[in-house]
C-alpha cells in the first residue's frame, strides 16, 4: 500500500502458540504487519488480545511454553525469529529497544540508574567506562532529567514514577536502536505525566529517526502519537490503517464499536455505547470470524469462514462486509 | 546508620539481660547448691556459714546483680565437675567449635549458593531434579545419622579419615587451631560435612526459590530486553537481589551451627563447647551450663547485629535517603 518500499520491521503470518496441559492455545494467529523506518505504529486492543505477546515475540523473549509456531519476523530484511539466542541478544537493546509498562518495577532496585545505563551502553557499544558515563549523562539530559550529573548516581527508589519512566526510555535509547517497542508505557503513570512521556517518546522518535511500536489500550494516546494503527482482537488483526482513517472511518465493526465507546467532549450522551459480550478466551475462539458472536452486522459467512485482511476504504479490515473487493483481488491474481 | 547501630546494641543488651536471668535461674531451679556442695553430715551452722559466704542469703536481685557483673567480666565461677574456672574451660574449647562452625558454614555457602543458582536457572533439567531430591534427604536425615554413616564409610570402611577428635593442633597466640596441620585439616572434613549438610541444603533451596522469584520480576525481563548477557542478568542482577533473605537465613543458621554443634561434637568426640555442655548436663554442672547459655546468646546477638548491618550494604533502599524523590 502506501508503505515505504523496504520496511524496517516486517511481521508475516505470525502465529504464537502456548502448549498447555489442556491443549494448544493460539495466542497470536496469522498476524502480518510492517513498520516503516521512523514510523509510529499503534497497536490497540482489549487485554488478552495479543498486543503484548506480539511485542514480546518480536524481541525474542517469549517464555516457554510460548513459542513462535509459524510465520516470520524480519528486521531490515533479515530474518530474526529463528536466530540463535546469542545473536538475538545482540539485537535486543542494540537494534530493537523495549519499554515496559511499569517503570516502578522495570529498574533493578539495587543499582544506581547510572550503573544500569552504562552497563547497557557498554554491552552494545565499544566505549570505556568514562565515555559510557558521559553518554549516560547526555541520555538522561535528553529524556529531561534535571541535574543529570548528580542524579546519575541515584538509585531507582529516589526517582518518582514519571522520572523513572524517563530513565527507562533513556535505557531503551542507549545504543540508538532503529525500533522501540513500547508496551503500555504510560498505563502505570498519572494522567498528567502520561502526556509528557508520550510527547517525549514522539520527540525522541522523530529526532533519532526511531520507529516505535506503541502497544496500548488507550485510543487517546494512539490518536495523538501514531501514524498508523493496528487493531487486535482475540490474537488476530481486525483492522490496520492510517490512524485518522481508523478513528474516523472504521471499517471493521469491532473497531467501530471500540471508537464508539470513547466519550467525546461536548457531547451529552445518556449512556456510553458498548460492545455487548466479551472477548472470547483463547481456548474458545469461535469458528469463522472471532468477533461474530458480538458483531451487530453478522451474517452466515462470518460464522463459517475466517476473513483475511481485505482492502476496505483507506484501511484494511478482516471483515466479510468488504468481501466484494476481495473477490476482485482474487480474480486479478 | 550510627543511631541504628546504637539502637540495635541497646536491644542486644536487653536480650543479654534476659538470657543472663534465665541462666541465673538455673542455679535455683536445679536445687539448693549448698546441699550439693556440702557433705550430708554438715551441721546447720555450716550450712548457714556457707550460705552467707556465697551470698545466698541476700535477696535474688542482689544475687543477680552480682552474677551479671561477674559474667560481664567473664567470671562464671568454678566448674563443679572439673574444679577449674568455667571461663578458662570455655576459652579452651571455643576455638574447636568456632573452627568447625566456620568450615561448616563456608561449605554450606560455597556449595549451597551455586547449587541454588543452578537449580533456579535450570529448573527443569534432570540434574536439578537430582540435586533437589538429594537435598530432601539432607534436610530430612537427622544429623547424628549422617555423622555415623560418614564415619562408617570414610573412617571404618575406607579408612581415609579419622573418626573422632581434632587431630593435631597448633597454638597461635592462645588460639588452638587445626587449620595448620594435615591431621587437623583431615579431622575437620567429616564433622564439618555433618554439621553443614543441613544448612547447605537449606541455603540451596532458599537461593533456588528466591532466584525463581526474582527471575519473574520486571527488571529481569527488562534487563534481558536491554540485551544484557545471561551472565550479567543472572549473576549481576538476579543473584544480588536474592541476597537479603540469604544473608538473614545464613546469619541465623550460623548461630544455630555454633549452638547446635552439640550433636556433631558428641558423635565425633570433637573437643568443643558442645561436648563440654553435654558433659556438664550429665553432671548437673550448673556454672558451665549457665556460661554456655550466656555465650551462645551473646553470639546470636552479635551475628544479628552484623546481619542487620550487612543489609545496609546490600540494599540501598534501607540507607538513609539523602536525595529524596524529586521531579514529578
Amino acid at each position: 500500500m502506501s508503505q515505504a518500499p523496504s520496511p524496517l520491521l516486517e511481521v508475516r503470518h505470525l502465529r504464537v502458540e502456548f502448549n498447555t496441559r489442556r491443549g494448544t492455545l493460539v495466542a497470536i494467529d496469522d498476524v502480518s504487519f510492517a513498520i516503516a523506518p521512523g514510523e509510529v505504529l499503534g497497536v490497540v486492543g482489549e487485554s488478552g488480545a495479543g498486543k503484548s505477546i506480539t511485542g514480546t515475540a518480536i524481541i525474542g523473549l517469549l517464555e516457554p511454553p510460548g513459542r513462535i509456531a509459524a510465520g516470520e519476523i524480519r528486521l531490515e530484511g533479515e530474518r530474526i525469529d529463528n536466530l540463535p539466542a546469542e545473536a538475538m541478544r545482540k539485537i535486543r537493546g542494540r537494534r530493537i529497544g523495549a519499554i515496559f509498562q511499569d517503570p516502578l518495577t522495570s529498574l533493578n532496585p539495587l543499582y544506581t540508574v547510572g550503573r544500569q545505563i552504562t552497563e547497557t551502553i557498554q554491552t552494545h557499544l565499544p566505549m570505556n567506562a568514562a565515555e559510557a558515563r558521559a553518554r549516560a549523562v547526555d541520555l538522561l539530559k535528553e529524556v529531561g532529567i534535571p541535574a543529570a550529573e548528580r542524579r546519575i548516581d541515584h538509585y531507582p527508589h529516589q526517582f518518582s514514577g514519571g522520572m523513572r519512566q524517563r530513565v527507562v526510555i533513556a535505557l531503551a535509547l542507549c545504543a540508538n536502536p532503529r525500533l522501540i517497542i513500547a508496551d503500555e508505557p504510560t498505563t502505570a503513570l498519572d494522567v498528567s505525566i502520561q502526556a509528557q512521556i508520550i510527547q517525549l517518546l514522539k520527540r525522541l522518535g522523530r529526532e533519532h529517526g526511531t520507529a516505535v511500536m506503541l502497544v496500548t489500550h488507550d485510543m487517546g494516546v494512539i490518536a495523538e502519537t501514531a501514524d498508523r494503527v493496528a487493531v487486535m482482537y482475540a490474537g488476530r488483526l481486525a483492522e490496520i490503517g492510517p490512524v485518522q482513517e481508523v478513528i474516523h472511518n472504521p471499517q471493521h465493526p469491532y473497531t467501530a464499536g471500540l471508537m464508539g465507546s470513547i466519550p467525546a467532549i461536548g457531547q451529552e450522551v445518556e449512556r456510553l455505547p458498548q460492545i455487548e459480550g466479551s472477548m472470547p478466551r483463547l481456548d474458545a475462539i469461535p469458528k469463522g470470524c472471532a468477533f461474530n458472536p458480538r458483531c451487530p452486522k453478522v451474517f452466515d459467512r462470518c460464522r463459517e469462514e475466517r476473513p483475511d485482511l481485505l482492502p476496505a476504504g483507506a484501511t484494511r479490515a478482516a471483515c466479510w462486509l468488504h468481501a466484494g473487493k476481495a473477490v476482485d483481488a482474487d480474480e486479478r491474481r | 546508620m550510627i543511631a541504628f547501630v546504637i539502637r540495635r546494641m541497646a536491644q542486644g543488651v536487653i536480650v543479654m539481660l534476659v538470657v543472663g536471668f534465665i541462666a541465673f535461674s538455673l542455679f535455683n531451679f536445679v536445687g539448693d547448691p549448698v546441699s550439693l556442695m556440702l557433705p550430708p553430715e554438715a551441721t546447720q551452722a555450716d550450712r548457714q556459714a556457707m550460705r552467707e559466704n556465697l551470698g545466698l542469703d541476700k535477696p535474688f536481685y542482689v544475687q543477680f546483680a552480682t552474677f551479671a557483673s561477674n559474667a560481664v567480666q567473664g567470671n562464671f565461677g568454678i566448674s563443679l565437675r572439673l574444679g577449674r574456672p568455667v571461663s578458662t574451660l570455655l576459652v579452651e574449647r571455643l576455638p574447636a567449635t568456632l573452627e568447625l562452625a566456620f568450615v561448616a558454614a563456608t561449605l554450606a555457602l560455597v556449595v549451597g549458593i551455586p547449587l541454588g543458582v543452578y537449580t533456579g536457572l535450570n529448573r527443569n533439567s534432570w540434574l536439578s531434579r537430582v540435586f533437589l531430591t538429594v537435598s530432601l534427604i539432607g534436610v530430612s536425615l537427622p544429623t547424628f545419622l549422617i555423622g555415623i554413616f560418614l564415619i562408617l564409610i570414610f573412617a571404618v570402611w575406607l579408612g581415609w579419615l579419622p573418626s573422632f577428635g581434632r587431630g593435631d593442633t597448633v597454638m597461635v597466640g592462645g588460639w588452638s587451631t587445626g587449620f595448620l596441620t594435615g591431621s587437623g585439616l583431615k579431622a575437620l572434613i567429616l564433622p564439618s560435612i555433618t554439621l553443614g549438610l543441613f544448612q547447605l541444603t537449606l541455603i540451596m533451596r532458599l537461593v533456588r526459590s528466591e532466584m525463581l522469584e526474582v527471575l519473574r520480576t520486571d527488571y529481569i525481563k527488562f534487563a534481558r530486553a536491554r540485551g544484557l548477557t545471561n551472565r550479567a542478568v543472572n549473576f549481576g542482577h538476579a543473584l544480588r537481589n536474592t541476597l537479603v533473605p540469604v544473608i538473614t537465613i545464613t546469619g541465623l543458621q550460623l548461630g544455630a551451627i555454633i549452638a547446635f554443634a552439640i550433636i556433631t561434637e558428641t558423635v565425633f568426640q570433637w573437643p568443643g563447647m558442645g561436648l563440654l555442655f553435654i558433659q556438664a548436663v550429665q553432671f548437673a554442672d550448673i556454672p558451665v551450663m549457665a556460661a554456655y547459655l550466656c555465650l551462645i546468646g551473646f553470639i546470636f546477638v552479635v551475628i544479628n547485629l552484623v546481619v542487620d548491618m550487612l543489609y545496609y550494604f546490600v540494599d540501598p533502599r534501607l540507607r538513609i535517603d539523602t536525595g529524596a524523590a524529586g521531579g514529578h
